[in-house]
C-alpha cells in the first residue's frame, strides 16, 4: 500500500524521532510513504475565520497533491492532521472560501475536495488494522503502564476531526493494547497542554502541563505517549515525572524496527 | 350542470389579512356553474352558516365550495350546515385559503392569485361530485392497551370500569413500568410503590382486564371499531396459570450473576426471576440467554424444585390473535443513554450515575436496601453533585442530545437533594442548573424548600468536565452569578439525562399508521383540542409516549384517553367514510396489483359471470372492495393498471379537473 | 466602523450565530485557560450578541485561548464560543500596528528544544 506523506515542519527539527520511526513502522507493516515533495509548512494551528485564505494554501496544496496520486493522505503530527483537515472541510462545505482559494493557487489541476485524510493512528486502525498490527509485533510492551494523550488536536473539533469519541476515545488506547502493553485511563487525556500559549504565558503552559501529567501520574502509568511535538515539549518543559515518548517509538519499538536499518 | 354557491371565509384577519376577499368571491363567480358568490367574516359562525343554508335554499344549490381553513378543522361542520339545508354533504368541498395560502404568503397580490386558483379547483371539482351515502360497521367492544406502565393501567382500569373489557400489553415480565422503580414522588413525597402496588393489584383482580405480560404486538390489521392484532406472547418457560410466585425456583437456581435490569445493572439477580416483589403476575420468568438448562440442557435444578410443576423448558412464543374496537398507545419512556456526554465520565467511574439510578439507590427494596452509598465502594457520600439537562435543550448541530426540554428533572432533582438533605445532614447537595422549571401545583414551593428549608445549594451554570482521580470526582463547573469556575471534590454526581421514547414506539406507529414527530413522539390530532387522540381513528395516547409527563399528568391524560375510548365503544355501529374505493368490474382484469398494495385487506378477488355482447357467458376474476373496510387511501388507485379502479369522492376526473382548473 | 458594524463583521467571518446560546456558562465550565481570563467564554458570546465590542477588542483575553476546541466541543446548542474569540482577535491583529507579538520577541522567548510548530501556531495567532 501506498500513501502520500505530509511530514511538516517540526518533524524535519525538533520531533526527527516522530518521522523516523512512523517511516520505520511502516515499512515494516509494508506501507509505502511517499513523501509529498515541496510540501509546505500547515502553519501550525488552522484560523478558523471564513475569510482567511491564503494561511490555508498549503494544506490544499497537500490535499491536492494526494487527490492526484489517488492514495491517502497522511499526517504523524496531530496540529498537521488538524490544519489539514479542517482546511479541507471548509473547502468542501464553503463555497466561497472555494472560489478564493481555487483563483489564488491557479494552478493546472485544481482541486475536487476529494482527498482522504489519515492521521497515522487512523491508517493504523483503519488501513492496516490492530489485529494485523498485534500479529506482527515481536517484541510486546508487556508490563508497560502507557498514558495515552490524546490533547485537543487529534479530537476536535469532532464534527470535522471525527476520529473517534472524543470524550471518551479508544483509538490510542486500542494501539498501546495491541502492541502488547498496558492502557491506563486518566481524566485528563483530552484536555489541553496549554500548547502555543507557552509563547505568551509560561505560567499558564506550566499550569496545564502539571495538571496532565499528573493525573496520568497518579492513575499509575510509567510513560506518556503523545503524537503532538507541542505536547510533548510542554510535558518535558514543565518538568514531567514521567517520560513522554512519540506513539511511533514505541510501535517501532514493538514491531523490532526500532534499532535495525541505518539511522 | 351543477348550480354551485361560494362561501368566501375571512377568518377575521387570519384569511383577510393577504388575501383580497372580495374580489376572490368575485373572480369566482364566473366560474362554470356557479351561481351564487359571497363573503363573509366568520363562515364558522351561526351566521355564517345560516348564509349557507339560506343559499341552498334561495337557489337550489346542488353544489357548495367554502374558501376557508383546512377540511381538517370544518369540513365536518359545513357538511353538517349542507346536510341541514337538505343538501348530501358529500357535495360540499373546502378550498384551504388559510394554511395553506394566507398563513404562508406575505403579500396581498400572491395571497388573492393562489386562493382564487384553489377556489377555482374546488368548483371544477364539486362540478364532477355525485351525492355519497355513509354505510355502517360494527364496533368491537374491547379495548387493546399497548404497555403497562402507570399510564396503560390507569387508561385500562378506567375503560374496564366502564364495563368494556380490555387487554394490556407489556413486554417486560410485570407491569408497572418506571413509576415502579421509583422511590418518592414529586412533590408530595409519597412513596411511589405505595400508590402503584395496589392499582396493580386492582388490573390484575378487575375482570374485564386481561394482563399479557411478557408479550408485543406483532401486527395490526382493520381499522376503527374493528382493529384485528396479532399479539406474541413470548415463551417464559413457566406455566403462567400454574406458578405461584413462591420463588422456590429463583432461591435455587444457581446462575447468579445475571445483571438485574430492575436495579438498572447495579445488582444481580438470577436466571430465573420475579422482578420484584410486588410484581403483577407474580409469576416467574427464565431467561433464556443465561438458563443453563435452555443453553446447553445442563442444569434443571427449578424444575425440581416446583412444587407446583410450572417449569415447563419446552415453551415456545404463542401467537394469539384478537379483536378489538380501541387501541391505546401508552409505550412510555427511557432516559438516553450517557455514552456520547463522557466529559462527565458516566462510564469511567461507578460513582458518577443516572438520575433512575440513584432512584433505585434510595429505594429500600433497591440494591442497597435504600442505603445512598457510593456504587464503587459502599461509602456514603460527602459530597454529591447533580447536573441538569443531560442531552436536554441540545441544539441539532451540537450533534448530540434532544433538542426538547425533558419536563420532569427540575422536579425530581429538587425531589433527590431535599430527601438527600433530610435523611443525611452531614452531605453537602449542589444542583448545576441552566434555568429551574417549576411549573405545576405546589412545584415551586418544592423547589424553594429545598434551598430555604434543606439548604441544597442551586449553582446557576454548568459542569464542563468531571474527572475521576482516585477516589473523588473531580467536577469543574461555571457559577455564572458570582462569575467563577467552581472546582468541587465530589463523592457522587447524578447526571440527569434527557429521556426519550421507548424504542418499540417506531415500529409500532408503522403498524397502527399512527404519525410520530421528528424525536419518536407520537403525534395528537389536535396539539391542544385532540391531545389524547392520534390522527389514526381509533388509536389513543396515553402518558409519555406523546411527550416528556411527569406521573399526574401522565394519569390525567391516561383518564383522557381512556373516556375517549369508552365513547367510541358504547356505539354499536360507526358511520363508514363513503369515499372508499370501488373497481369497474368491465375493465379489471384481474391483475391483483390492487389487492398487494392494500393495507387494510380489503379487497378480495371474485369470480364472476359476464354475458357477452354474443350473448355467451364468460367468467373473469374480478376485484371486489369491502367498503367497511376501505379507508379510501386510495393506493389501489394508483397501482391499478388498467384504471379500473377508482376513489369515489376523489374519482380520477375530478382530480383531473382539479388540476386542468390550476393550470388554466 | 461603529459598534455594530464590528458587530456584524465579527458574526460574519466566525460564522457564528450568537443568538442560538442559552447562556447555560458549560463554555466557561470547561475553558482551560478561565482563570486568566478578564471576560470568560460565555461573556464573549453575551458580549457579541449585545454588541458590546470595544471592551472585548481591548481586552487582554483575547490571548488567553488555547485554541482547543473544547468549548466548541461540549456547547449543547453549538454555539461555537472559540470562533467568536478567533474573530475578535483577527479583527484586532488585522489593523496595522496591532501585533500582539513581534520577530523581535521571539529570541527571548525560544530555547533549545521548543519545537518549531509552537513558533509558527504563535505567529499565526498573535501576528498578521
Amino acid at each position: 500500500m501506498k500513501v502520500r506523506y505530509f511530514p511538516g515542519c517540526t518533524l524535519k527539527n525538533k520531533a526527527q524521532d516522530l518521522d523516523l520511526f512512523a517511516r520505520k513502522s511502516a515499512l515494516a507493516l509494508g506501507i509505502e510513504m511517499e513523501e509529498i515533495p515541496m510540501w509546505q509548512c500547515c502553519g501550525g494551528v488552522f484560523v478558523s475565520a471564513n475569510d482567511e485564505v491564503a494561511t490555508k494554501l498549503s494544506s490544499i496544496r497537500a490535499l491536492s497533491d494526494a487527490e492526484e496520486h489517488h492514495s491517502p493522505l497522511v499526517t504523524v503530527c496531530s496540529a498537521c492532521h488538524n490544519v489539514i483537515k479542517q482546511t479541507n472541510h471548509q473547502f468542501n462545505t464553503d463555497s466561497a472560501f472555494r472560489q478564493k482559494a481555487v483563483n489564488y493557487l491557479a494552478s493546472d489541476t485544481v482541486y475536487q475536495g476529494g482527498a482522504e485524510i489519515y492521521h497515522y493512528l487512523e491508517m493504523l486502525r483503519d488501513l492496516v488494522g490492530f489485529d494485523e498490527i498485534k500479529k506482527k509485533v515481536v517484541k510486546p510492551l508487556t508490563g508497560r503502564k502507557i498514558a495515552v494523550y490524546y490533547g485537543c488536536l487529534l479530537l476536535r473539533p469532532n464534527s470535522v476531526m471525527k476520529m473517534d469519541d472524543p470524550e471518551n476515545p479508544q483509538i490510542f488506547e486500542s494501539l498501546i493494547r495491541a502492541l502488547g502493553a498496558e492502557s491506563v485511563y486518566y481524566p485528563m487525556r483530552n484536555e489541553c497542554c496549554g500548547g502555543y500559549i507557552a509563547l505568551e504565558s509560561k505560567e499558564l503552559a506550566e499550569k496545564k502541563s502539571r495538571s496532565v501529567y499528573e493525573s496520568a501520574k497518579s492513575a499509575g502509568a510509567d510513560t506518556i505517549v503523545t503524537a503532538c511535538p507541542l505536547c510533548r515539549y510542554n510535558l518535558l518543559k514543565n518538568n514531567s515525572p514521567l517520560p513522554v515518548v512519540y506513539f511511533t517509538e514505541l510501535l517501532a519499538e514493538a514491531l523490532g524496527a526500532k534499532e535495525d536499518s541505518n539511522e | 350542470m351543477q348550480r354551485i354557491g361560494v362561501f368566501v371565509c375571512w377568518c377575521g384577519s387570519n384569511i383577510a389579512g393577504t388575501v383580497d376577499v372580495h374580489a376572490v368571491a368575485e373572480a369566482l363567480k364566473t366560474e362554470p356553474g356557479v351561481v351564487f358568490s359571497t363573503d363573509y367574516q366568520y363562515m364558522c359562525s351561526q351566521a355564517g352558516q345560516n348564509i349557507i343554508k339560506d343559499a341552498i335554499r334561495d337557489y337550489r344549490l346542488t353544489g357548495v365550495v367554502v374558501c376557508s381553513c383546512s377540511p381538517r378543522m370544518h369540513e365536518v361542520t359545513f357538511r353538517k350546515t349542507a346536510s341541514q339545508a337538505g343538501l348530501n354533504p358529500y357535495m360540499v368541498e373546502i378550498a384551504n385559503i388559510r394554511e395553506q395560502c394566507s398563513w404562508v404568503h406575505k403579500d396581498v397580490p400572491t395571497g388573492t392569485e393562489k386562493a382564487i386558483i384553489l377556489g377555482r379547483a374546488a368548483v371544477a371539482k364539486v362540478n364532477l361530485n355525485a351525492p355519497l351515502t355513509p354505510g355502517e360497521s360494527l364496533v368491537i367492544k374491547r379495548a387493546l392497551v399497548i404497555g403497562g406502565g402507570i399510564a396503560g393501567i390507569q387508561t385500562a382500569l378506567d375503560i374496564a370500569d366502564a364495563g368494556f373489557p380490555v387487554d394490556i400489553v407489556e413486554k417486560q415480565p410485570t407491569i408497572g413500568g418506571k413509576m415502579a422503580q421509583l422511590d418518592k414522588t414529586f412533590p408530595t413525597l409519597d412513596c411511589a410503590a405505595c400508590i402503584l402496588t395496589p392499582k396493580m393489584v386492582d388490573a390484575a383482580q378487575n375482570e374485564n382486564i386481561r394482563i399479557l405480560s411478557y408479550s408485543e404486538v406483532e401486527k395490526v390489521g382493520g381499522f376503527v371499531g374493528n382493529f384485528e392484532v396479532t399479539i406474541r406472547k413470548k415463551a417464559r418457560y413457566v406455566k403462567e396459570d400454574i406458578c405461584t410466585g413462591c420463588g422456590a425456583c429463583v432461591e435455587k437456581c444457581p446462575m447468579k450473576k445475571v445483571p438485574n435490569e430492575f436495579n438498572l445493572g447495579m445488582d444481580n439477580r438470577r436466571a430465573v426471576y420475579i422482578p420484584f416483589a410486588q410484581a403483577v403476575p407474580k409469576v416467574a420468568t427464565i431467561d433464556p440467554n443465561y438458563c443453563n438448562m435452555l443453553k446447553n440442557g445442563k442444569c434443571g435444578l427449578c424444575a425440581r424444585v416446583c412444587t407446583a410443576g410450572a417449569i415447563d423448558y419446552t415453551q415456545k412464543d404463542e401467537l394469539i390473535t384478537e379483536k378489538y374496537g380501541a387501541i391505546v398507545v401508552a409505550t412510555g419512556y427511557n432516559p438516553i443513554s450517557l455514552d456520547k456526554f463522557d466529559e462527565f465520565a458516566y462510564n469511567q467511574s461507578k460513582d458518577v450515575i443516572s438520575s433512575l439510578e440513584f432512584e433505585r439507590l434510595t429505594n429500600a427494596a433497591g440494591p442497597t436496601a435504600g442505603k445512598l452509598v457510593r456504587p464503587s465502594d459502599g461509602k456514603h457520600p460527602h459530597t454529591i453533585v447533580f447536573v441538569q439537562c443531560v442531552g436536554s435543550r441540545c441544539d441539532a448541530c451540537a450533534e448530540k442530545g434532544k433538542e426538547y426540554c425533558s419536563k420532569i428533572c427540575c422536579m425530581y432533582t429538587a425531589k433527590h437533594a431535599m430527601l438527600t438533605r433530610d435523611k443525611y445532614p452531614d452531605t453537602e447537595v449542589y444542583v448545576f442548573y441552566i434555568d429551574v422549571r417549576t411549573p405545576g401545583k405546589n412545584f415551586d414551593e418544592f423547589y424553594r424548600r429545598a434551598v430555604e428549608e434543606y439548604g441544597v445549594h442551586y449553582v446557576k451554570g454548568m459542569v464542563g468536565k468531571v474527572s475521576p482521580e482516585g477516589d473523588t470526582l473531580k467536577v469543574q463547573a461555571s457559577d455564572l452569578i458570582s462569575g467563577k469556575q467552581l472546582h468541587i471534590d465530589a463523592d457522587l454526581v447524578v447526571l440527569a439525562a434527557a429521556i426519550e421514547p421507548d424504542a418499540s414506539a417506531r415500529p409500532l406507529a408503522t403498524m397502527l399508521t399512527a404519525s410520530m414527530d421528528t424525536n419518536d413522539f407520537f403525534t395528537e390530532a389536535h396539539p391542544k383540542l385532540r391531545p389524547v387522540e392520534s390522527p389514526t381513528a381509533g388509536v389513543f395516547l396515553s402518558g409519555a409516549c406523546q411527550g416528556p409527563k411527569d406521573i399526574p399528568e401522565t394519569v390525567s391524560q391516561a383518564g383522557a384517553a381512556a373516556s375517549k375510548v369508552i365513547g367510541l365503544l358504547v356505539k354499536d355501529k360507526l358511520t363508514t367514510n363513503p369515499c372508499v374505493a370501488q373497481s369497474n368490474e368491465l375493465m379489471c382484469n384481474g391483475c391483483s396489483s390492487c389487492e398487494l398494495v392494500c393495507p387494510y385487506g380489503a379487497i378480495t378477488y371474485i369470480d364472476k359471470e359476464f354475458r357477452m355482447p354474443d350473448r355467451s357467458i364468460q367468467i373473469r376474476r374480478v376485484a371486489q372492495v369491502n367498503p367497511a373496510v376501505c379507508q379510501g387511501c386510495g393506493a389501489c388507485t394508483v397501482a391499478c393498471p388498467s384504471g379500473a379502479m377508482d376513489l369515489n369522492g376523489f374519482k380520477s376526473e375530478q382530480i383531473i379537473a382539479e388540476v386542468d382548473a390550476i393550470c388554466r | 466602523m461603529n459598534n455594530r458594524q464590528k458587530q456584524e463583521e465579527i458574526l460574519r467571518i466566525s460564522g457564528v450565530n450568537a443568538r442560538k446560546c442559552m447562556k447555560c456558562g458549560k463554555c466557561s465550565a470547561t475553558c482551560p485557560a478561565y482563570d486568566e481570563m478578564e471576560y470568560h467564554p460565555h461573556e464573549f458570546v453575551y458580549m457579541v450578541e449585545t454588541g458590546d465590542i470595544d471592551r472585548l477588542m481591548a481586552s487582554q483575553s483575547l490571548y488567553k485561548c488555547l485554541s482547543c476546541f473544547a468549548c466548541v466541543d461540549r456547547c449543547p446548542r453549538g454555539v461555537q464560543p472559540f470562533k467568536l474569540i478567533e474573530a475578535v482577535r483577527l479583527m484586532n491583529i488585522r489593523k496595522q500596528g496591532n501585533n500582539h507579538m513581534t520577530a523581535n520577541d521571539i529570541p527571548s522567548i525560544l530555547d533549545d528544544d521548543m519545537p518549531q510548530q509552537a513558533i509558527v501556531s504563535a505567529f499565526r495567532k498573535y501576528t498578521k
